[in-house]
């Protein structure tokens, strides 16, 4: 057994022997244990540095509030974490952790050079230097400052780990599992309803397992809780979850619980969850969240062996770990008593309680006399010794200027305690300050909670018992023979005889922040707590000020010379204690962070070796490479493969609407710029929508079906908010109107046949519809059969060529999709992409809205006034294409661009100017929107927008690249077949 | 994330069941008006908002629902739903804002 | 006191105890030149200049609670000047121009870290879109380059760039010039400088009224600390300009929605530049602490309360983590809220109101940090001109009502 384990005591068992390794030394501990329970009881304090001098640190405290004991545990490539608290992980076998922060080692780090020139360094002294010279900050003081940096070490690895989510309800959701959250369980569970009791710890029951030797009702404590934890785990109703922190309140009782899976676990296996993320909806919460105990503020207070006196009664409760041979208790509370009882009664020296009070309650007194401790009144430790390990105090009575040098190990710190307000904040509930606890407590809810216990100001183990089981429902007072919990002074600043400019009494452990920091920063005129802390960065390490905020505040309003109600309470945000990332990811990884949505065709096309595209939530396929064929060239063979014979194309992704009701005409007449009262059924017609502001919103072919029926296509991109803009008007602005909307899109697969080849494809396959030229012309549609499978075949172009797209329920899509290509074999059928798709709607001039248009282009801009209605009296955008700078001159204007090499293809995007010579910034004319090498026409092609472009027809305007100018001629941009005859070809 | 009362469905859901869709009672000009009014009052009626710090006439969306539109009072300060109410019933009053927020207090503390 | 390491040395000396104030809490004076509303860096920013460039010294910038505590000290500090359209590309440049040097001239280190902001496609359309950038900023005389996904790998080495995660990287534009700088310091930096020169600086002083004389001009506000009279008043105050406007009489087209941001503990320096994603809706950088700081779009609804819903911080979260599955074992440290003010074009509102005296700064949305001193030196030669400079001139209300709006968020538009 090690040397500072008291055998018999605590929850760790004896029996079983764990390895570990701290640094790549071999250590030994208790199953049980923590890493910091663990070294302690190896009689090892040192721990860590602290973040900006490198100090040597132990633990401070023995729970989630550490801002000191920070290690990284090893599990294997991509699975180190940074900043574990040692005080919270568990010891499993193997465990594997490292310090951090150090170089080379913890013992000796050469980053302890800052400690040496620290007054050098006080709060916010960056930003008085590293000015000058001036080049000197990219090159010579940030790369340094960046290198000194950070905490743990960084990732190197993609986390193999997985990760889960849940949601669930409950009516009451009690956080915290101490006396306060077990009794409220207790009582709350004899309702029936669902109870959820989560803690963070391994093990329930807080307090009390800190202190097993409090009798409840007459009996141990560890009794008690044993008890109540069966009939808790007995009740079907309750819901216990464990190593489960509660770590965000958010609105309307919706709580986040970030579980540990795998944090405890031997050789965890990938593959397995290590964390989950539980969202639970309760009716009310109960917040017994407890408290934390004020370290207090002196010079020297960081060596590591000093540590808060609850820390020190956790150790030995819990874990059976002594804290030291000989061991100082410095305090201001009557709280310390007790830990210092505990520490006697478990065999260890008690040096001294020194005491900054003059007075003391005759119960504690009589305990100490009792145990034969000494207790020194008015006094304060002024300085401590020893370089890894704190070995002697300095005591300073003020009264009589006497100091001794009081040798101790150990020395066990209280200034008081503070309520945890956390998720109580989060919630937005009321704080209000309580003079005599020195704290803030809960005030008014904001939601349906409710604080009980500590972290409502009632602390002590009876007090937190009764008001748990009020908060559920019940009524009963409990007894114990506990030291009443009592009260202290809080001390803005403790008594010594030294300059405060000589003293390093740190506030926020970790960010080595001390008082003389906080008063600097209120002498420079930061008064706001908000500035203090931004100032010196209290409460800004990875502990969130659970240890600092309140004695920062302390210091801070005494130093502005206001109140601390006056000087406020910075606010506390999610996460309570800092959560991995990939519990907030949960399954949302990769493939499922956003949910790639394919087609009925997709398996075809991949199977076919297309390369795909991401198009919205779709991919789509891009173009299908044959024999290492680049983009290039399987696009050109593509185009031509479609315009000299056939080509085949997966279209389902196009949005879908079905437009339906006596008054779906007028609704299409409001939505779409064009007219739609006269289209006859059976007619297509393309559709142009703007929203309010006149700007071109979403394009598509629509077919009326019969009067009152409509089926409307739009931009894959836009399906959704397409569909969203048109509910939004009809429900609130078009009630009137008889009309019902559907979303389709998945309803239909869509396979494009463009091609002179085309109906003779299709003719074979197709029943129940007069395929003819003269029975079935261009822009309009037919009901029937294909393959046998009813269709909606719409014979319309995207491509110039003879084209149909063929609308099918999409379970039958591939099938159709197959048989098609079968046959089209002896056509020499070509699939083609989206990109072939592209270059053939270009060489006619068609628009990508999106591509073409950007949100600033009206229709007219496009070359579209022949798609706006000049008769209907409204449609949303009307109004606004009369406002003056849509009709105003030097509007960018969509017209044709041929360069004057014909092999030269344009950059899209690329700038268009008047002269490329002037100086910089140019005056930029529009740019390029789209370009292309076009196959048949054995050139290249470009659409751009140029301001006043229609009146600019065959200029030559430059296009300014890098080392060279390109010069382009404006034409129409309809650049293959402008005549429209191969529409035509029978 | 808040619990919406959605109107058509009479149940309180999830945010993550609605979408915001802007402020509420902005009526859309008619035909006539709009070829009367002047370019500035066009503006304002499409892009001017009272963007209230406090009480806020609001519209949401039950696009993962119902498929309504409806309106709904929430105070932007505290994000508290004060009282939700169907597409086309008129702005609230004061007065109806003061009784629904007097009712909600009664049925929490009946809770 | 001129802050360098030489006067860092002899503070050392003395203990630190003779720093002055940086910048002194003062009453309000009865009558000011000109007053700002609203004392985060663009409104501190806007007195300094008013004073440093423009001559006007007896100045005013009242704070209603502590300075920079607005948006200026709750963004993810990213600065660049890569905008599309050339009305913005000369405002942002005008500020990244600024910002080159602004620690000197403020003489308050402001850890400008020009570590490169590269944005990456993910689709056709980023490229498409991206590429357009860059044209125009080359020809603007804004640097900005095209990366290829091995050149935005090689840049950002935690990049992931394979081709077969859901959102691959297709490319990045970089700007080299841009970056991070140290929020708070900027506030800091721009009041001690403005005091300096003779400007008070009033925190804690909500303005409860806007008086106006019989003309319909200003003439003064009412504040929790009396009223104070000035005929000049520029307000600058974000979240809160609708409300503030109100005041006056003005409805503004602004909306006011939450942002939220977050960091991760602090951990040995790994990102070496800004990443962001439009695809994703998520930014990230590192902190010259280590942490990783993270930002994404705005909450859908409008709201005052500075409170995040979960269900977005768990998307901002897996967008990083897509495009960073490395990061997926770091730990959220902190969360914060702040309160943007959007215009119907995502662009800002800088210059005159119809009310005679009162100017405006605002509509800056999720962009208000990189701009901080070109919006306050615009705000600034508005209030002392009475006129617009010709860089702010083209951001004015009225082209809410000619239709002239300079949307870079529908120009960088999806759909296909």
């Amino acid at each position: 057994m090690s040397l500072f384990r008291k055998t018999g005591r605590g929850v760790v068992d004896d029996s079983k022997v764990i390895n570990f390794t701290f640094d790549g030394k071999a250590y030994q501990g208790l199953e049980g244990d923590t890493v910091a329970s663990a070294l302690l009881a190896n009689g090892n304090h040192l721990m860590g540095r602290s973040f900006k001098y490198h100090r040597p640190r132990g633990v401070l405290g023995a729970g989630w509030e550490e801002p000191n004991a920070l290690i990284a545990v090893d599990r294997g490539k991509g699975r180190v974490t940074p900043n574990v608290r040692a005080t919270t992980q568990e010891i499993y076998e193997g465990l594997k952790a490292e310090s951090q922060n150090r170089s080379p080692n913890l013992k000796f780090d050469m980053g302890a050079f800052n400690n040496a020139f620290s007054m050098f360094f006080p709060a916010g002294f960056y930003n008085k230097t590293f000015m000058w010279p001036k080049s000197f900050w990219d090159k010579v003081y940030e790369p340094f400052i960046r290198n000194m940096a950070g905490l743990g070490p960084a990732p190197d690895a993609d986390d193999p780990d997985v990760y889960a989510s849940t949601y669930g309800h409950c009516e009451t959701l009690i956080i915290g599992a101490g006396p306060a959250g077990i009794a409220a369980a207790l009582s709350a569970s004899k309702s029936g309803e669902r109870i959820i009791l989560v803690d963070e710890n391994a093990h329930m029951g807080g307090s009390l397992r800190s202190t097993p030797n409090i009798e409840i009702g007459g009996k141990p404590a560890s009794k008690w809780l044993e008890a109540s934890l069966k009939a808790l785990t007995k009740a079907e109703n309750v819901t216990l979850m464990t190593r489960t922190t509660a770590t965000g309140y958010y609105h309307d009782n919706f709580v986040a619980l970030a579980e540990r899976v795998k944090h405890h676990i031997p050789n965890a296996k990938i593959g397995k969850v290590r964390e989950a993320l539980h969202r639970i909806r309760a009716g009310k919460v109960i917040l017994a969240q407890g408290g934390i105990e004020r370290p207090l503020v002196f010079n020297g207070n960081d060596r590591p062996g000093i540590m808060l006196a609850s820390a020190a009664q956790t150790y030995l409760g819990q874990y059976g770990v002594a804290v030291g041979n000989e061991v100082a208790v410095f305090t201001s509370h009557d709280s310390a008593y007790q830990a210092a009882f505990d520490v006697a009664d478990a065999n260890t020296r008690i040096a001294a309680i020194i005491d900054v009070r003059s007075t003391i309650r005759d119960d504690l007194i009589m305990g100490a006399t009792q145990r034969g401790i000494k207790i020194i009144k008015s006094a304060a430790i002024t300085k401590t010794f020893g370089k890894l390990r704190v070995n002697a105090c300095e005591v300073y009575e003020p009264e009589s200027g006497k100091k001794t040098k009081i040798n101790c190990d150990a020395i066990l710190m209280c200034g008081g305690w503070t309520p945890s307000l956390h998720l109580w904040s989060h919630s937005k509930g009321g704080i209000k300050w309580d003079a005599d606890l020195a704290a803030y407590i809960p005030d008014m809810p904001n939601e349906n909670a409710v604080c009980i216990g500590a972290c409502n100001g009632d602390f002590g183990v009876a007090a937190a018992l009764s008001a748990g089981h009020k908060a559920g429902g019940g009524r009963k007072a409990y007894k114990t023979n506990e030291i009443e919990f009592g009260s202290g002074v809080v001390l803005s600043s403790l008594p010594s005889y030294l300059d405060s400019s000589k003293q390093k009494a740190f506030v926020d452990f970790q960010n080595d922040v001390t008082e003389k920091d906080i008063k600097l920063a209120v002498s420079e005129g930061f008064k706001s707590i908000e500035h203090v802390k931004r100032y010196t960065t209290n409460g800004m390490a990875t502990d969130q000020g659970k240890t600092s905020n309140l004695n920062a505040l302390e210091i801070a309003s005494k130093a502005v010379g206001k109140p601390i109600e006056k000087v406020g309470l910075t606010t506390f945000r999610p996460p309570y204690t800092p959560t991995t990332f990939g519990t907030f990811t949960g399954y949302r990884d990769n493939e499922l962070f956003d949910p790639t949505r394919k087609t009925p065709i997709d398996p075809w096309a991949e199977a076919n070796g297309a390369a795909f595209e991401p198009v919205g939530h779709w991919r789509r396929a891009w173009y299908f490479p044959k024999d290492g064929e680049d983009m290039h060239a399987a696009v050109a063979r593509e185009c031509k493969a479609t315009r000299e014979s056939l080509g085949i194309f997966d279209a389902s992704t196009l949005g879908k609407i079905e437009v339906v009701g006596p008054d779906a005409a007028k609704f299409m007449n409001l939505m779409y710029t064009n007219p739609w009262s006269k289209l006859p059924a059976l007619g297509c017609r393309y559709g142009l929508m703007c929203r309010e502001d006149g700007y071109i919103y979403d394009d598509g072919v629509v077919g009326r079906m019969a009067e009152d029926r409509f089926h409307v296509t739009t931009t894959t991109g836009g399906a959704p908010r397409v569909y969203r803009h048109m509910e939004d008007y009809l429900q609130t602005e078009f009630p009137e109107l008889d009309v019902w909307l559907t979303s389709t899109t998945e309803q239909w697969a869509v396979i494009a046949i463009n091609g002179p080849n085309a109906r003779k494809l299709i003719e074979p396959f197709v029943e129940g519809i007069d395929l003819s030229p003269e029975a079935f012309p261009h822009m309009t549609l037919r009901e029937g059969k294909i393959c046998g499978v009813p269709t909606r075949l719409f014979r319309v172009s995207f491509t110039g060529e003879l084209g149909f797209e063929i609308n099918i329920p999409a379970h039958y899509g591939r099938l159709v999709w197959e048989n098609l290509f079968e046959a089209g074999q002896q056509y020499n059928i070509c699939p083609y992409g989206t990109e072939t798709m592209h270059v053939l709607r270009a060489e006619k001039g068609f628009i990508i809205v999106g591509q073409d248009t950007d949100g600033t282009v009206t229709a007219h801009d496009a070359g579209m006034s022949w798609a706006v209605s000049k008769k209907k009296r409204d449609f949303v955008g009307k109004r606004s294409l009369a406002r003056p700078d849509l009709v105003a001159k030097g509007r960018k204007q969509l017209i044709g661009l041929l360069t004057e090499n014909p092999n030269e293809v344009l950059e899209e995007g690329a700038q268009i100017v008047d002269d490329p010579n002037q100086a910089i910034p140019m005056d930029m004319l529009g740019h390029v929107t789209s370009s292309y090498w076009s196959e048949p026409l054995g050139r290249s092609i470009a659409m751009a927008v140029v301001r006043d472009g229609f009146d600019r027809m065959d200029e030559t305007l430059s296009i300014p690249m890098p080392g060279k100018v390109i010069k382009a001629k404006v034409v129409k941009p309809v650049f293959y077949d402008p005549k429209g005859e191969r529409l035509n070809v029978v | 994330m808040f619990e919406i009362h959605c109107p058509y469905c009479n149940e309180k859901r999830s945010e993550i069941e609605f979408a915001y869709a802007g402020e509420a009672h902005y009526v859309r000009p008619t035909a006539q008006e709009q070829t009367e009014m002047s370019d500035e009052d066009w503006s304002r009626y499409m892009f001017i908002r009272d963007n209230i710090r406090g009480e806020h006439a609001e519209r949401w969306w039950h696009n993962s629902g119902c498929n309504m539109f409806f309106n709904a009072i929430r105070d932007t300060v505290t994000d508290k739903f004060v009282m939700t109410y169907k597409m086309g019933q008129p702005r609230r009053t004061e007065t109806q804002i003061e009784a629904a927020r007097k009712n909600n207090a009664e049925q929490k503390a009946k809770s | 006191m001129k802050y360098s390491a030489i006067s860092l040395f002899a503070n050392a000396l003395s203990g630190h105890k003779k720093w002055p104030v940086q910048f002194p809490d003062k009453e309000p004076k009865k009558e000011y030149d000109a007053i700002i509303v609203g004392g985060g860096g663009h409104g501190l920013g806007a007195a300094y200049y008013l004073a440093k460039r423009y001559g006007i010294t007896n100045v005013a910038v009242l704070e209603k609670g502590w300075i920079g505590g607005g948006n200026t000290g709750r963004n993810t500090t990213i600065i660049r000047s890569n905008y599309l359209f050339d009305e913005s590309a000369a405002m942002y440049d005008h500020a990244v121009d600024l910002w080159d040097g602004l620690g000197q001239e403020l003489n308050y280190n402001l850890m400008f870290s020009k570590r490169g902001v590269l944005m990456l496609a993910h689709n056709v359309h980023d490229v498409q879109s991206f590429q357009r950038h860059v044209h125009a900023n080359r020809l603007n005389g804004v640097d900005n380059k095209w990366l290829s996904p091995e050149e935005c790998k090689a840049f950002c080495p935690p990049l992931d760039i394979s081709p077969h995660r859901r959102y691959p990287v297709m490319g990045g534009a970089l700007q080299m010039r841009a970056g991070t700088a140290r929020h708070d310091s900027v506030a800091w930096g721009y009041a001690r400088a403005a005091s300096k020169l003779g400007v008070d600086i009033i925190q804690n002083c909500k303005v409860i009224g806007i008086r106006r004389d019989p003309d319909g001009a200003v003439e003064g506000v009412e504040t929790e600390k009396g009223y104070i009279a000035s005929k000049k008043i520029g307000v600058s105050a974000a979240g809160n300009t609708s409300v503030v406007m109100e005041m006056a009489g003005l409805r503004f087209p602004l909306e006011s929605y939450p942002l939220q941001a977050l960091v991760s503990e602090p951990v040995k320096p790994v990102m070496p530049c800004v990443v962001m994603s439009n695809a994703v809706h998520a930014y990230i950088s590192q902190s010259d602490k280590g942490e990783l700081v993270i930002g994404a779009g705005t909450d859908q609804y409008t709201s005052y309360s500075q409170r995040g819903p979960l269900h977005l911080q768990e998307h901002n979260v897996a967008a990083i983590c897509e495009i960073f599955p490395i990061f997926k074992r770091q730990r959220m440290l902190r969360s914060w809220g702040g309160i943007v003010d959007v215009t119907p074009d995502r662009s800002p509102i800088v210059g005159k109101t119809p009310v005679k005296g009162l100017y405006v700064n605002c509509g800056w949305g999720t962009g208000g940090f990189k701009a901080t001193p070109g919006a306050a030196d615009m705000l600034a030669y508005t209030v002392a001109h009475d006129a617009p400079h010709k860089i702010n001139a083209p951001f004015n209300l009225d082209r809410f009502v000619g239709g002239r709006l300079i949307d870079e968020a529908a120009a960088a538009a999806v759909a296909h």
